[in-house]
């Protein structure tokens, strides 16, 4: 596989201007998210829709953002490249080594942007310009630092054999809807590693995908993570994705973190009702029946937080506390973080559908 | 490919059959014929039915629409009879000026318009937005007519900067083309601006923000190319509205052009001049369309792609 490996940044002329950058990169460390709040105003008033929210993507692994839709686990990740609406706030700290990217300035963004943090967006089929050609998209970065159309091309050749389109060479000169969804979808990877970044988010980036191709593009994901050593924040309301990839796992529920911790820990004994409820919603294979156990309401919408703990009016668990009292995300075992304020008291309840899981 | 072109070239064809059959009922429902015109009022009723019969006048309409379409088939577009001449002769001598002014308009609506589209696209509903957007409104509202005589006001007699009639040099061309580019500016900039606005919230252009690219680089590479696909078809549509405005403009201004030429030939009924440039103008129009089409199967492949299959 190694003659394979393009990643030609590594290899050829560029490297010695890309030396210092490298140097620095190794002691960069993890990506800190820390106190992370999103504003942003809707109908009534402003609201954080995302709020308070801490976590680290560690190097070389895979974290798991998990939550349902309007959970905020969206906004968070484009936050992290400073992609939010323009009329959202955003304030704490996001911590690539020591600098805060949530008070860079524009121009300091763009070089992190593709370079240190890049990312793979949800839909192929409109992520990537139709009137551009693949090579010319994978290639646009490398473009900007100076490399020559041909040399651009050549390298968006390699990027696309890297991430397994056949015939990349004579692919390059193709349109976005010339490729499948599951094609795109490499091509737009392949534009996301171009920069050689050391954190890519990818924001569901199997959603839009047909289910026979889902798995091969999350291997695709977890190989390159691998062998190209990348951080990943994998963004998706698919508990089955992250049990195939996530190393680590952050639960989110309306726009606050509940439960954070090892993604198998978390998957086989969840120490908060959510994340319970989201493994009991997850179809077995072996169980006849299309959901197993449907999580009962409505997501909490962050303009009309309940008070208390936001789950509680969802929750089998809830006592009067929870109403009243916001739950503090806390460390209830070593390495496992839970919002709730019975995390203790959390029975190992979920064996047969984790065992399906994972 | 080669059906579609066949079926393209038909299409043209019967367009310009279309325009020819309509301005030839039209012509002949308007009171008084060539025969009324040429003899004058104090003519009597024997004197212009003689020479109804001598021009084939009196022949029932169809027969003479026929006859019409046969000759006007080979390209014999008749004889005017006031410049005793072949009609499409003195059309064509006329239609360069014609074609420097539409240019000449076409090119400043192009670049104000594109501009001013993109300037208020790129932020919807902030103040460069609604400040484009009144002025275009108010642009496209006026009428070319009185446009045409408040600049003649302004700039000829006030201000005595520009002639305010007559054809040739620049300093002639500056009023009409301006006359004739303010409604076709604003219709490109409020086509540009809607369409910007929309491609600028397209999930690609998040792309090629993420990839750190600057907002110069996202609009210029990824937006502009984008946004201009639907402009190329109205302004192509629009070019049958430019050359209806030039016949307006070119008469307030003296310009002399087909236009113009056209508004005399109509008052004396000189049938083979109205006729002659309505087929002129017709083709021009069809194959500013086919050439737009041609140009947006250039700038989207996915129209390619359709147009082959």
């Amino acid at each position: 596989m190694s003659d394979r490996h393009p990643v030609p940044t590594r290899t050829t002329a560029t490297m010695s201007d890309r030396a210092p950058e490298r140097a620095q990169r190794s002691s960069a460390g993890p990506l800190r998210v820390r106190g992370l709040t999103i504003a942003l105003p809707g109908q009534r008033g402003t609201a954080d829709v995302v709020d308070d929210v801490s976590f680290d993507v560690l190097e070389g692994r895979t974290t798991g953002l998990i939550g349902e839709s309007g959970s905020g686990k969206s906004l968070t990740a484009m936050a992290l490249v400073g992609l939010i609406p323009d009329t959202g706030v955003a304030s704490g700290q996001v911590l690539l080594g020591d600098e805060n990217l949530l008070t860079a300035g524009r121009a300091r963004m763009r070089q992190v942007r593709g370079a240190e943090i890049s990312v793979v967006f949800q839909d192929p089929s409109t992520a990537l310009n139709p009137t551009m050609t693949i090579g010319d998209q994978v290639g646009e970065i490398l473009r900007g630092r100076g490399l020559s159309r041909r040399q651009a091309r050549e390298r968006a050749a390699d990027l696309l054999d890297h991430v397994g389109i056949p015939d990349a060479a004579g692919r390059v000169g193709a349109y976005p809807h010339e490729f499948s969804g599951g094609m795109r979808q490499r091509a737009m990877i392949a534009l996301a590693l171009a920069g050689r970044p050391r954190f890519v988010l990818a924001d569901e980036p199997t959603t839009a995908l047909d289910v026979t191709v889902q798995a091969r593009i999350l291997d695709l994901l977890a190989r390159l993570r691998d062998e190209d050593n990348l951080s990943m924040l994998l963004v998706s309301h698919d508990l089955r994705v992250m049990s195939h990839v996530a190393d680590d796992l952050v639960v989110m529920y309306a726009g606050r973190v509940c439960e954070r911790g090892g993604a198998k820990a978390v998957l086989n004994r969840p120490l908060h009702p959510y994340t319970d409820a989201l493994v009991r919603s997850v179809p077995s294979v072996r169980v006849r029946s299309a959901i197993a156990d449907p999580l009962p309401g409505s997501p909490a919408n962050p303009f009309d937080r309940p008070t208390g703990c936001p789950f509680n009016p969802r929750c089998p668990r809830a006592e009067d506390r929870c109403r009243t009292e916001v739950p503090p995300l806390r460390e209830v075992e070593p390495g496992r973080f839970s919002a709730c304020h019975f995390a203790e008291l959390a029975e190992r309840t979920s064996d047969t559908a984790a065992e399906d899981l994972l | 490919m080669l059906p579609q072109l066949v079926r393209r070239i038909g299409l043209m064809v019967f367009t310009v059959w279309g325009a020819v059959s309509l301005t030839f009922v039209i012509l002949r429902l308007a009171p008084g014929d060539q025969a009324t015109v040429q003899l004058g009022p104090d003519a009597t009723a024997a004197e212009v039915s003689a020479l109804r019969g001598e021009l084939g006048l009196d022949r029932p309409i169809f027969v003479q629409y026929l006859d019409y379409l046969g000759s006007a088939s080979t390209g014999d577009f008749g004889e005017s009879y006031r410049f005793h001449e072949s009609a499409m002769t003195v059309i064509l001598e006329r239609f360069p000026a014609t074609v420097v002014l539409a240019l000449t308009a076409t090119a400043l609506a192009l670049t104000i318009g594109l501009l001013l589209g993109i300037m208020a696209g790129r932020s919807p509903g902030r103040l460069a937005d609604r400040v484009i957007s009144g002025i275009t409104l108010v642009m496209q509202a006026i009428p070319p007519f009185w446009s045409g005589i408040m600049l003649i006001l302004l700039m000829a007699l006030t201000l005595r900067l520009l002639p305010s009639a007559g054809s040739g040099d620049l300093e002639h061309l500056v009023l009409p083309s301006v006359t004739l580019a303010i409604p076709f500016t604003a219709l490109v900039a409020r086509i540009t601006r809607s369409s910007v606005a929309e491609v600028t919230a397209e999930p690609y252009i998040l792309t090629a923000r993420s990839k750190g690219l600057s907002e110069r680089a996202v609009l210029a590479r990824h937006a502009v190319r984008n946004s201009v696909i639907p402009v190329v078809t109205i302004v192509s549509l629009h070019i049958g509205t430019l050359l209806g405005g030039a016949v307006i403009v070119e008469q307030v201004f003296a310009w002399e052009g087909v236009g113009s030429l056209l508004v005399g030939a109509v008052g004396n009924r000189d049938y083979a001049i109205v006729q002659g440039a309505t087929v002129l103008f017709a083709i021009v129009v069809v194959t500013m369309n086919l050439l737009a089409d041609v140009l947006n199967s250039r700038l989207d492949p996915r129209i390619r792609a359709g147009a082959q299959a």
